[in-house]
């Protein structure tokens, strides 16, 4: 199917918000536009960061997911407390494949599930004691752990607990940070006021932590790489490159990273921003605070790799500059072997996506290395600074979709024919069920990495190997397809 | 009275960012803009203008100044 035009495009909008009552028509249609290059600023097309329709599906999240899934989770050698009912954390359990090294359950507790469990005593007498009692117990029983934070479930919020004083208790008792968190879930309109409120509680409780204490040896090329929780070790395939480089990576935030790490990031030179929507906050405070400049980059696809490599490089002096072109000509074969490889079965593919928080603008470089074309994105978090950063990333006409709706978003797939969709786990068996090819593009479909120059080949592999599967063609009913049919009219003749 | 985040890009204009609107925007012009006083009125690139209290020094950037909204450019 060819691309539609821009009218096209709007007339689609309109005739998917048929359905919808008056109120919500008008509602939605704010959060859906035909993308133009010529706009400067997103706030002339798009609305974001709105609460979600009631009676909708939306795939949203909530502040503790936010905050506990994705800004402190990762953080390996803290326990993090999912402080409330059990259902909260043991749901969300290990899901997001952050990555780390360790010895689980000794030194480092990422997958495991620490919680208050909540009974109805603790909702009408108070949960203070039973989280200072738990807090000693973790001490007992895992005592190489480097902290605890308290990652705040709805009831906490509700009942009016006072966690930041039981955390100072503690603190004093234990000697190791412990760090409160106000994320209850019903704060904000999605997972985005977690990852502020995460940023927020770091900021607070852990960044001043070695304030004045010059004993960390420091180098000219310290950087931190902020925003990539290193799903199935994306962190380690951007962290090579980076160190081949010249630079040196004294944090990960967050993904495989520790609190130490996160206690010597103010003392590093540059902050590298991967995933903007959920760690700007910090980086924007540790640019104030200690005059740390940050800038975002991109490790998907060659093409962006390069521009990011050399944008970080022109911020240091001529060695890292050299050392920049030497990582990009050191994997030139290998990624124009990968590009020579699946160009060929992937050209002129269209994708449309849908995904968090960077993943919409980030990957469109990675899709169009190796000829395909997105033609839809759209965030399921994003703010309008978001968008303003997506709208020259997309071509023009293409569509642009806010929150999207179960019911818009497999509308819009009807009509403009994907030959691939990225998405997450919640769309991918009705799409599939559709007979679109599909990828899941929070997780990478278990597998990954997909950043840096080692992930792109297994981005490709991976997009080729969905894509181009055999089974595709036999979604249809065989009674279906037209040879058959021709067959059934030979047979009766 | 939104508080602004202020800081200097690498062309050395003033960038202006207000977090709880998402609002990133370069400055056009600044009133008073001199070693000795910083401040008034500031017109940012989408028409809005803002109002600072004059400073007597150039201040440090990048900082969170306290602003006041007089006109939302639409």
């Amino acid at each position: 199917m060819a691309a539609l035009t821009k009218e096209e495009t709007e007339a689609l909008i309109q005739e998917v918000l048929e359905v919808y009552p008056e109120q919500a028509r008008k509602d939605r249609a704010k959060h859906l536009a035909v993308n133009d290059q010529s706009l400067e600023k997103s706030n002339k097309c798009m609305t974001s960061n709105r609460k979600s329709l009631p009676g909708v599906m939306t795939v949203r999240g909530c502040a503790y997911a936010g905050s506990k899934g994705v800004v402190w989770g990762p953080i390996k050698d803290m326990i993090h407390i999912s402080h409330g009912p059990v259902g909260c954390g043991q749901y969300s359990r290990a899901g997001r494949r952050n990555y780390y090294v360790g010895t689980t359950g000794i030194n480092t507790f990422g997958t495991m599930n620490f919680t208050s469990d909540f009974q109805e005593k603790d909702i009408v007498f108070g949960g203070d004691k039973k989280l200072a009692k738990i807090m000693n117990e973790i001490e007992e029983l895992f005592p190489l752990n480097k902290g605890i934070s308290i990652q705040s479930e709805c009831p906490i919020g509700l009942i009016g607990d006072d966690i930041e004083a039981v955390a100072k208790k503690a603190n004093k008792e234990i000697g190791k940070p412990v760090v409160p968190v106000r994320c209850e879930g019903f704060r904000g309109v999605s997972q985005s006021l977690g990852h502020h409120i995460a940023n927020d509680a770091i900021r607070d409780w852990v960044l001043e932590n070695r304030d004045g204490d010059e004993s960390f040896p420091t180098t000219p090329y310290d950087v931190a790489v902020i925003g990539d929780y290193n799903i199935g070790g994306d962190a380690w395939a951007s962290r090579t490159l980076l160190e081949e480089m010249g630079l040196r990576v004294v944090a990960q935030w967050s993904g495989d990273g520790t609190i130490a790490e996160m206690e010597k990031t103010p003392k590093v030179k540059l902050n590298l921003i991967h995933c903007y929507r959920s760690m700007n906050y910090i980086a924007r405070h540790m640019e104030e605070k200690y005059k740390i400049p940050w800038i975002e980059y991109n490790f998907f696809g060659p093409t962006k790799i390069a521009e990011s490599l050399r944008k970080i490089a022109a911020l240091f002096d001529e060695t890292i500059q050299a050392g920049a072109e030497k990582v990009i000509a050191k994997y030139q074969a290998e990624y124009d072997a990968v590009i020579a490889k699946y160009k060929p079965r992937l050209q002129g593919k269209r994708v449309m996506l849908y995904v968090g928080g960077l993943r919409p603008r980030h990957v469109i470089g990675a899709y169009e290395d190796l000829g395909m074309e997105v033609v839809g994105t759209g965030y399921e978090f994003g703010h309008n600074d978001d968008y303003d950063r997506t709208i020259k990333e997309m071509g023009n006409a293409t569509l642009i979709y806010d929150d999207v709706t179960g019911y818009e978003f497999e509308e819009f797939v009807k009509r403009v024919q994907p030959d691939l969709i990225g998405s997450g786990i919640k769309e991918k068996y009705i799409f599939q069920k559709m007979g679109i090819p599909f990828r899941q593009m929070h997780s990478w479909d278990y597998s990954g990495p997909y950043h840096g120059y080692d992930g792109f080949a297994i981005f490709a592999r991976d997009m080729d190997m969905t894509l181009n599967n055999p089974c595709w063609k036999q979604v249809k009913a065989p009674w279906k397809t037209a040879e058959s049919s021709n067959v059934a009219v030979a047979a009766s003749a | 009275m939104p508080s602004v985040m202020l800081k200097k890009n690498a062309e050395g204009k003033l960038v202006f960012y207000v977090p709880k609107k998402d609002l990133e925007e370069v400055a056009e012009s600044v009133e008073f803009d001199s070693p000795d006083k910083w401040g008034g009125e500031v017109l940012l690139s989408d028409g809005s203008k803002y109002y600072f209290e004059p400073l007597d020094t150039q201040p440090d950037f990048p900082i969170t100044l306290r602003a006041l909204r007089l006109d939302s450019g639409e």
